[in-house]
């Protein structure tokens, strides 16, 4: 793992581009200002950075670019909370602050060989795209990659075309649902698990990584564990409230772990045992 | 972003109220000047600036609704501001003239005034948010500076301001101040109210007396155990929670409570 | 504090003043007991003789009360609210401060405290106990928290054995107390006629060689040590030794929450006190003039609202969870972060408690066991 900038102070960073991604979704792409803060930032997929909005404070957010694309750092973020809804407002050109990147990302380097299934919901999708950015630039290392995500509502699917365009290369399987369809939906319309049935990959030699609502979470790992994935090849990133990143502020506590410095990334066995209590 | 010239018109507007709260602004000091040079005061009777009709992006609102004619006056100012943002215990549950909710206020007015029909004035005391959208509510009595700074910082920063619904013990105890109630058995509303004062009463070794309303997740229920046990009849712990906040719903209820086993 | 009986001196009742001269000189500013709100305070020493002789503590779930020692002791409380926890880890401290120029562009910059050399005269086996927790989680092989450091690296610390433990105490059962083992740089163990005084650091060592103490008898020594003794004897309550971790892990819908969070006032008082604590917010104080933001920390408990907020969604948004949150993380998770319990037994969150939850109470129930077993 990459060595984090620290605790602070963040570094500035400059928005360079901003897309609006669906209503409340956007995407702002930062580049660091400092040169050798920009040449040293390397991040795995899977793990996040803290963005500071200018006197208001930090957001943790995961990185969605690809990790061989140096010099841009990809978020994509829904507009919810205070500092969120301020990003939202922000321009080329705009500063704010980084530091980063946090935690234990996915476990790529040791599942090579392994079919990939993601399965992602909501936004869940951003921390598993550059997984898949990961992948495709190293494809003759890995077995099938499966994509599949699922939305509340139609109009929540971002990134139609990148889901389109992935599902036209080859041995890449995406399945995407919507649990309430709309008419030019080309998808499925139901839960994600309903698409887990639909997936092509061999369970003894896959890894399946998962990042959305824990409900949803929660049953697509019973899916996927009764197909006979080993239960050592599926992994989730958890979300909990991050304050200070480096496991000090205790706020992300998930029972012994502290998600920011032990995850968010985590393995089946560790949260298994809690993710079946609500309260944690 | 910092560059921007454009100030925020801020009006402040005055209801049935004891103007405590615009004091708030006034007090500021030198916070005050530099509020001046972000913000537009376009009016602020206190202060000077009168107009009352302005369009605003801002208006900030002291006192209930408890007057016939305030009823219509504050779906103007509704009307004519982008966020409006009751500030005080009268804008945010009807203050302490609300307590007259309770009873028969017409009888009151013929016992008191010698030409009771010259006072108009309605049944109910009223928070503002009973009548229009609110957009943010300050709650204290009085609202404190830090309060009025923080909420006019985020409208400059163009975010909502942050919403403190901690309880007066968590700011009593990072200034250190040993708990009253527990060191010196006084009946501290600290455990429900919400944050905001800095503690000011525990800090000068009172109880917490609930000027800044309910705090979320406020246990009512086993603060008045706790008042039961610190000696306090059923009227006592009645009184500590309609008081100045007696119409904000979980004070409201705890009262009815008190009230209850009272009558038993 | 008794493994060298050879190095222990004794210093006579009359000189505790010179020991605290002894520190003001060498530029400490010295803190001890005074009274607040009635209430056992650490507050700053004016002059040396400023410690109060004759204090004592009554202590109950929900209640506290200042009471007079009969035999004038300078020691014989058990604790007041607070110690060593606030001047380590602040109750507020700013981080770092951002400016602001006209056309947007941020200049960053880390705040260290300034803090000066400070000298606790009083502090507890427990304290010391929850001092070297707090240790563990701020200064974390290569991930020292440089403003905890700083505070913590100019602290003197003199310890003294509690002889008169609260009933609120239970330092015993956690194995932390009641006579300081380690952690201080002076340690005291009150006498009638005057202190058993032993040195845990050089610096300690240095002050107390400076004071040229005649060493202290066999029988003085021994004496403490019998008091000690006789304090852990003498306490009442109790957590059990064992690791709770699977016993509470294990009962996370036990009918128990939900009749505690009846009584929970969830107003964190609990966890200020609590001196092994160390959940914090992080906030911005932006100037009014709109060109620097101060970004600090300000101390926060698992039983605000704030603490489990997520993304649009809060996972513990009712009291039962907010308590289980606090007691599971003490009692059992602690374990897995730290190798040990959270508890140190001071008892703070019994006597500091508004509603008197009474932790030991609230185990032995969860885990169906009396707690004095």
């Amino acid at each position: 793992m990459h060595k984090p900038i620290d605790a602070g102070p963040p570094h500035a960073a400059t928005v360079v581009a901003c897309t609006q991604e669906s209503p409340t979704i956007f995407t702002l792409q930062l580049r660091l200002d400092d040169e050798a803060v920009r040449q040293a930032y390397r991040f795995a997929p899977g793990q996040f950075n803290m963005l500071y909005l200018y006197g208001v404070g930090e957001v943790p957010i995961s990185v969605m670019s690809d990790p061989e694309e140096r010099g841009m750092i990809g978020h994509t973020v829904r507009a919810l909370g205070r500092v969120t809804h301020g990003l939202a407002a922000l321009g080329p050109g705009d500063k704010v602050g980084l530091r980063g990147p946090f935690g234990r990302g996915w476990p790529l380097q040791e599942m090579g060989g392994c079919d990939v299934v993601l399965v992602t919901g909501g936004l869940g999708c951003a921390p598993a795209v550059s997984v898949i950015h990961y992948v495709l630039r190293r494809r003759e290392r890995f077995g099938k990659l499966v994509i599949i995500q699922g939305v509340k509502h139609a109009e929540d699917l971002i990134w139609r075309e990148q889901y389109d365009g992935w599902a036209r290369l080859p041995n890449t399987q995406v399945l995407v649902a919507a649990d309430q369809g709309s008419t030019s939906w080309p998808w499925h319309v139901g839960h994600v698990t309903d698409l887990l049935d639909l997936a092509q990959f061999n369970p003894a030699r896959a890894v399946a990584m998962m990042c959305g609502p824990e409900g949803m979470m929660r049953a697509a790992a019973v899916s996927l564990l009764t197909r006979a994935l080993p239960e050592t090849h599926l992994f989730l990133s958890m979300e909990r409230n991050m304050h200070c990143a480096v496991g000090r502020c205790g706020h992300c506590q998930f029972g012994g772990a502290f998600v920011c410095r032990d995850g968010p990334v985590f393995g089946w066995s560790e949260v298994r045992d809690l993710l079946a209590h609500r309260g944690y | 972003m910092g560059g921007s010239t454009v100030r925020p018109r801020v009006a402040v507007h005055k209801f049935s109220s004891c103007d405590g709260c615009q004091l708030a602004f006034l007090n500021l000091g030198e916070s005050l000047l530099d509020l001046a040079q972000r913000v537009e005061l376009v009016h602020f009777a206190e202060a000077g600036p009168l107009d009352p009709d302005a369009e605003v992006d801002v208006a900030f609102v002291e006192g209930s609704v408890s007057t016939p004619e305030d009823l219509d006056r504050i779906q103007r100012i509704r009307t004519h501001s982008r966020l409006l943002i009751p500030i005080g215990a009268c804008a945010t549950a009807g203050g302490i003239q609300a307590l007259r909710n309770d009873v028969d206020g017409a009888q009151w007015v013929a016992q008191i005034y010698s030409h009771p029909e010259a006072v108009a004035s309605l049944a109910h005391s009223t928070p503002i948010a009973a009548h229009v959208k609110v957009d943010f509510e300050l709650w204290g009595c009085p609202v404190s500076g830090p309060q009025i700074l923080q909420v006019v910082n985020a409208l400059l920063l163009g975010v909502a301001p942050h919403d403190n619904v901690d309880k007066v013990c968590t700011e009593c105890k990072r200034r250190g101040y040993p708990c009253v109630m527990v060191s010196r058995g006084v009946p501290c509303m600290g455990p429900v109210t919400r944050a905001g004062c800095g503690a000011l009463c525990p800090g000068l070794g009172r109880d917490c007396y609930g000027c800044y309303g309910p705090a979320e997740n406020a246990n009512t229920d086993s603060l008045s155990a706790q008042f039961r046990g610190l000696g306090l009849g059923a009227a006592a712990i009645e009184q500590r929670f309609r008081s100045i906040n007696s119409q904000a719903p979980a004070f409201f209820a705890a009262a009815d409570k008190a009230r209850a086993g009272r009558d038993e | 504090m008794f493994s060298r009986p050879e190095d222990a001196g004794f210093l006579p009742v009359a000189q505790l003043a010179s020991l605290v001269a002894k520190l003001i000189a060498l530029g400490y500013r010295c803190l001890g007991p005074g009274v607040e709100q009635g209430a056992i305070v650490m507050r700053e020493l004016d002059t040396p003789d400023a410690i109060p002789r004759g204090l004592q503590a009554e202590q109950a779930p929900g209640r506290y009360r200042l009471t007079r020692d009969p035999h004038n002791r300078y020691f014989a409380w058990a604790n007041g609210p607070q110690a060593i926890k606030p001047l380590a880890f602040a109750p507020t401290e700013s981080l770092w401060r951002v400016e602001r120029d006209t056309a947007g562009a941020l200049r960053f910059c880390a705040v260290l405290p300034e803090t000066p050399l400070q000298a606790i005269i009083g502090v507890r086996a427990c304290d010391l106990a929850a001092l070297a927790l707090q240790d563990a989680h701020f200064l974390r092989e290569g991930r020292a928290d440089a403003h905890y450091a700083e505070r913590r690296e100019r602290l003197f610390l003199v310890a003294v054995q509690c002889a008169e433990p609260a009933a609120t105490c239970l330092c015993a059962s956690t194995g932390d107390g009641p006579t300081p083992t380690t952690g201080y740089d002076i340690a005291l163990a009150e006498l009638a006629d005057g202190f058993v005084a032993v040195a845990g650091s050089a610096k300690g060592a240095a002050v107390l060689n400076d004071l040229n103490l005649s060493p202290a008898t066999l029988q003085q020594i021994e004496t403490a040590q019998k008091q000690g003794e006789d304090a852990a004897a003498a306490q009442t309550r109790s957590l059990p030794s064992r690791n709770l971790r699977d016993a509470l892990m294990s009962r996370l819908e036990h009918p128990r929450w939900d009749e505690v969070a009846t009584r929970c006032l969830a107003c964190g008082n609990c966890v200020a006190v609590c001196p092994t604590c160390f959940c914090h917010a992080e906030t911005d104080e932006p100037a009014l003039d709109g060109q620097s933001s101060e970004h600090a920390r300000i101390w926060d408990s698992c039983f605000g609202e704030a603490h489990g907020h997520l993304h649009g969604f809060n996972v513990r948004p009712d009291i039962r969870s907010r308590y289980r949150q606090w007691l599971t993380h003490k009692l059992a998770t602690w374990h897995d972060q730290f190798g040990r319990s959270g508890c140190v037994g001071c008892g703070r969150c019994i006597a500091w408690c508004p509603a008197g939850i009474d932790l030991t109470e609230e185990v032995a129930a969860l885990t169906d066991q009396c707690s004095a077993s």
